[in-house]
């Protein structure tokens, strides 16, 4: 079987319908877990106090935030040179779901400085350029919206994307050089594998990571459904009306 | 080729004084700002380059629905669409032309409102420099956002809100362009990143721009 044939409409109707509760079951179960965990069993921070519970929603948010971009920019990608209607479909489902990551990296992010940095909000590279890439999804998904056709519109989102993402990637590193950070570093470096974290944080932290992840993977695929049968429905209805035109 | 940017310029002049109206409005912004955050010289230096490059920045893309709406409501974009020269020149020539009648007034008249909010001699120079150097990536960008909106019923406001964001780079390096000046240390790297961005957006953005068009007029 060809790989490219999990992206024919009925074919991903069938494999994402038995695929959709084992993610939402398991997405809402390590949550769950992940949370309980992290709240309630395990340590204060020794400086930081109890302050820092509240890593385990914003940084799998975070990441969620930049891997939703990152789907987004290969969906478009897809659909950019195979023109599957499935890709761009995840695309423009992913998309609000990437804004709301971010809102929630900021708003958990804002809590947190409050008591700890002595302020909601500073003018951070890190912060800054979450803000920016939160104006990214805001026109991506306002252009989805402003467009009737939806084949030129998956067209138009998938260029503004793919150029959104070089832009976006330019702009992170220019707010670097504009001003010097309060945030600190990420306590779970990929490349190097050096956690600055315990262990003791760290595993409910991964736990809440892979549950986020899920819980992405459980949007995206309700909201690409949900698409796939409104274009379905509409198809349905203009049939209706063309027989009705025809019998009058 | 040639025509083409010669009616395009030609256009832009003779529309009810286009170029003069971004001018006005670009002296109209900047002229504003002492009178919301007060005449105090110390505080004007202080904030003149950021303000003078916002400015420019949204007197460069309140012109842009120009770019290509009129071209479309009378269907010569169809015809030009459809003539041998490819898309990507069309809409390089269209930057450019762009570039030239509204950007070019204000680096002219930048320097002028410059020493107005009280900026040193030495310092004119670099804000004309970076102006130079960074407004042929916002026209470059601008004629994308434009393609982009060309397709949406009233895309005004869309326009601002696709198109802002992509010019956070730009302006970023322009304005700590003129503050490495003012503040002495004479560092280059700012202006060699603005010019960097330029050349990228001039090189690449007509290419995007006319794969919008093209799935546009389809």
């Amino acid at each position: 079987m060809n790989f490219w044939q999990f992206a024919n409409p009925t074919v991903f109707m069938s494999w994402s319908g038995k695929l959709l509760p084992w993610a939402w079951l398991t997405a809402l179960a390590s949550l769950a877990v992940a949370l309980v965990w992290g709240f309630f069993f395990t340590p204060d921070d020794f400086r930081m106090g109890s302050t820092v519970k509240i890593i385990y929603i914003h940084v799998p948010a975070a990441m969620m935030a930049i891997n939703a971009w990152l789907m987004m920019f290969v969906a478009s990608l897809i659909w950019f040179i195979r023109r599957h209607h499935v890709s761009a479909l995840a695309a423009k489902a992913a998309a609000p779901i990437g804004l709301v990551m971010t809102l929630i990296a900021i708003a958990t992010g804002a809590i947190w400085g409050k008591p700890m940095w002595g302020t909601y909000w500073a003018w951070d590279p890190r912060l800054t350029s979450f803000l920016i890439l939160c104006f990214f999804f805001v026109g991506y998904i306002a252009l989805w919206e402003a467009l009737e056709s939806s084949d030129v519109a998956a067209d138009l989102t998938s260029v503004l994307c793919l150029v959104g993402s070089v832009f976006a990637l330019l702009s992170r590193y220019a707010v670097q050089f504009w001003n010097q950070g309060l945030h600190q570093g990420t306590s779970v470096p990929v490349a190097t594998g050096e956690r600055t974290v315990d262990d003791v944080f760290f595993a409910p932290l991964a736990l809440a990571m892979l549950g986020f992840g899920l819980l992405f993977i459980a949007l995206v695929l309700t909201r690409t459904r949900t698409e796939l049968r409104l274009r379905r429905a509409r198809a349905l209805e203009a049939r209706q009306r063309m027989r009705l035109e025809q019998s009058v | 080729m040639k025509a083409l940017f010669w009616r395009d310029l030609k256009l832009a002049v003779a529309s009810g004084g286009g170029v003069w109206l971004t001018c006005v409005f670009f002296a109209i912004l900047v002229v504003m700002i002492p009178f919301g955050v007060g005449s105090e010289r110390g505080v004007l230096v202080r904030i003149a380059p950021g303000v003078i490059w916002v400015a420019a920045l949204l007197a460069t893309f309140l012109s842009l629905d120009r770019i290509f709406a009129s071209d479309a409501e009378d269907g010569s974009l169809e015809v030009l669409a459809q003539s041998p020269l490819p898309l990507e020149a069309l809409t390089l020539i269209k930057a450019l032309a762009h570039w030239i009648t509204t950007c070019v007034p204000l680096v002219v008249i930048a320097p002028i409102l410059g020493a107005m909010l009280g900026m040193p001699f030495v310092s004119l120079g670099p804000l004309v420099l970076s102006l130079l150097l960074g407004t042929p990536a916002l026209s470059a960008i601008g004629t994308f956002g434009a393609a982009l909106v060309l397709f949406v019923a009233r895309g005004g406001m869309l326009l601002s809100i696709l198109v802002l964001p992509f010019a956070f780079p730009t302006l970023i390096f322009g304005t700590t362009a003129i503050t490495s000046v003012l503040s002495g240390s004479g560092e280059m790297t700012p202006f060699l990143m603005l010019a960097g961005i330029s050349l990228g957006s001039v090189g690449l953005m007509p290419f995007a721009s006319s794969a919008v068009l093209r799935f546009g007029l389809r």
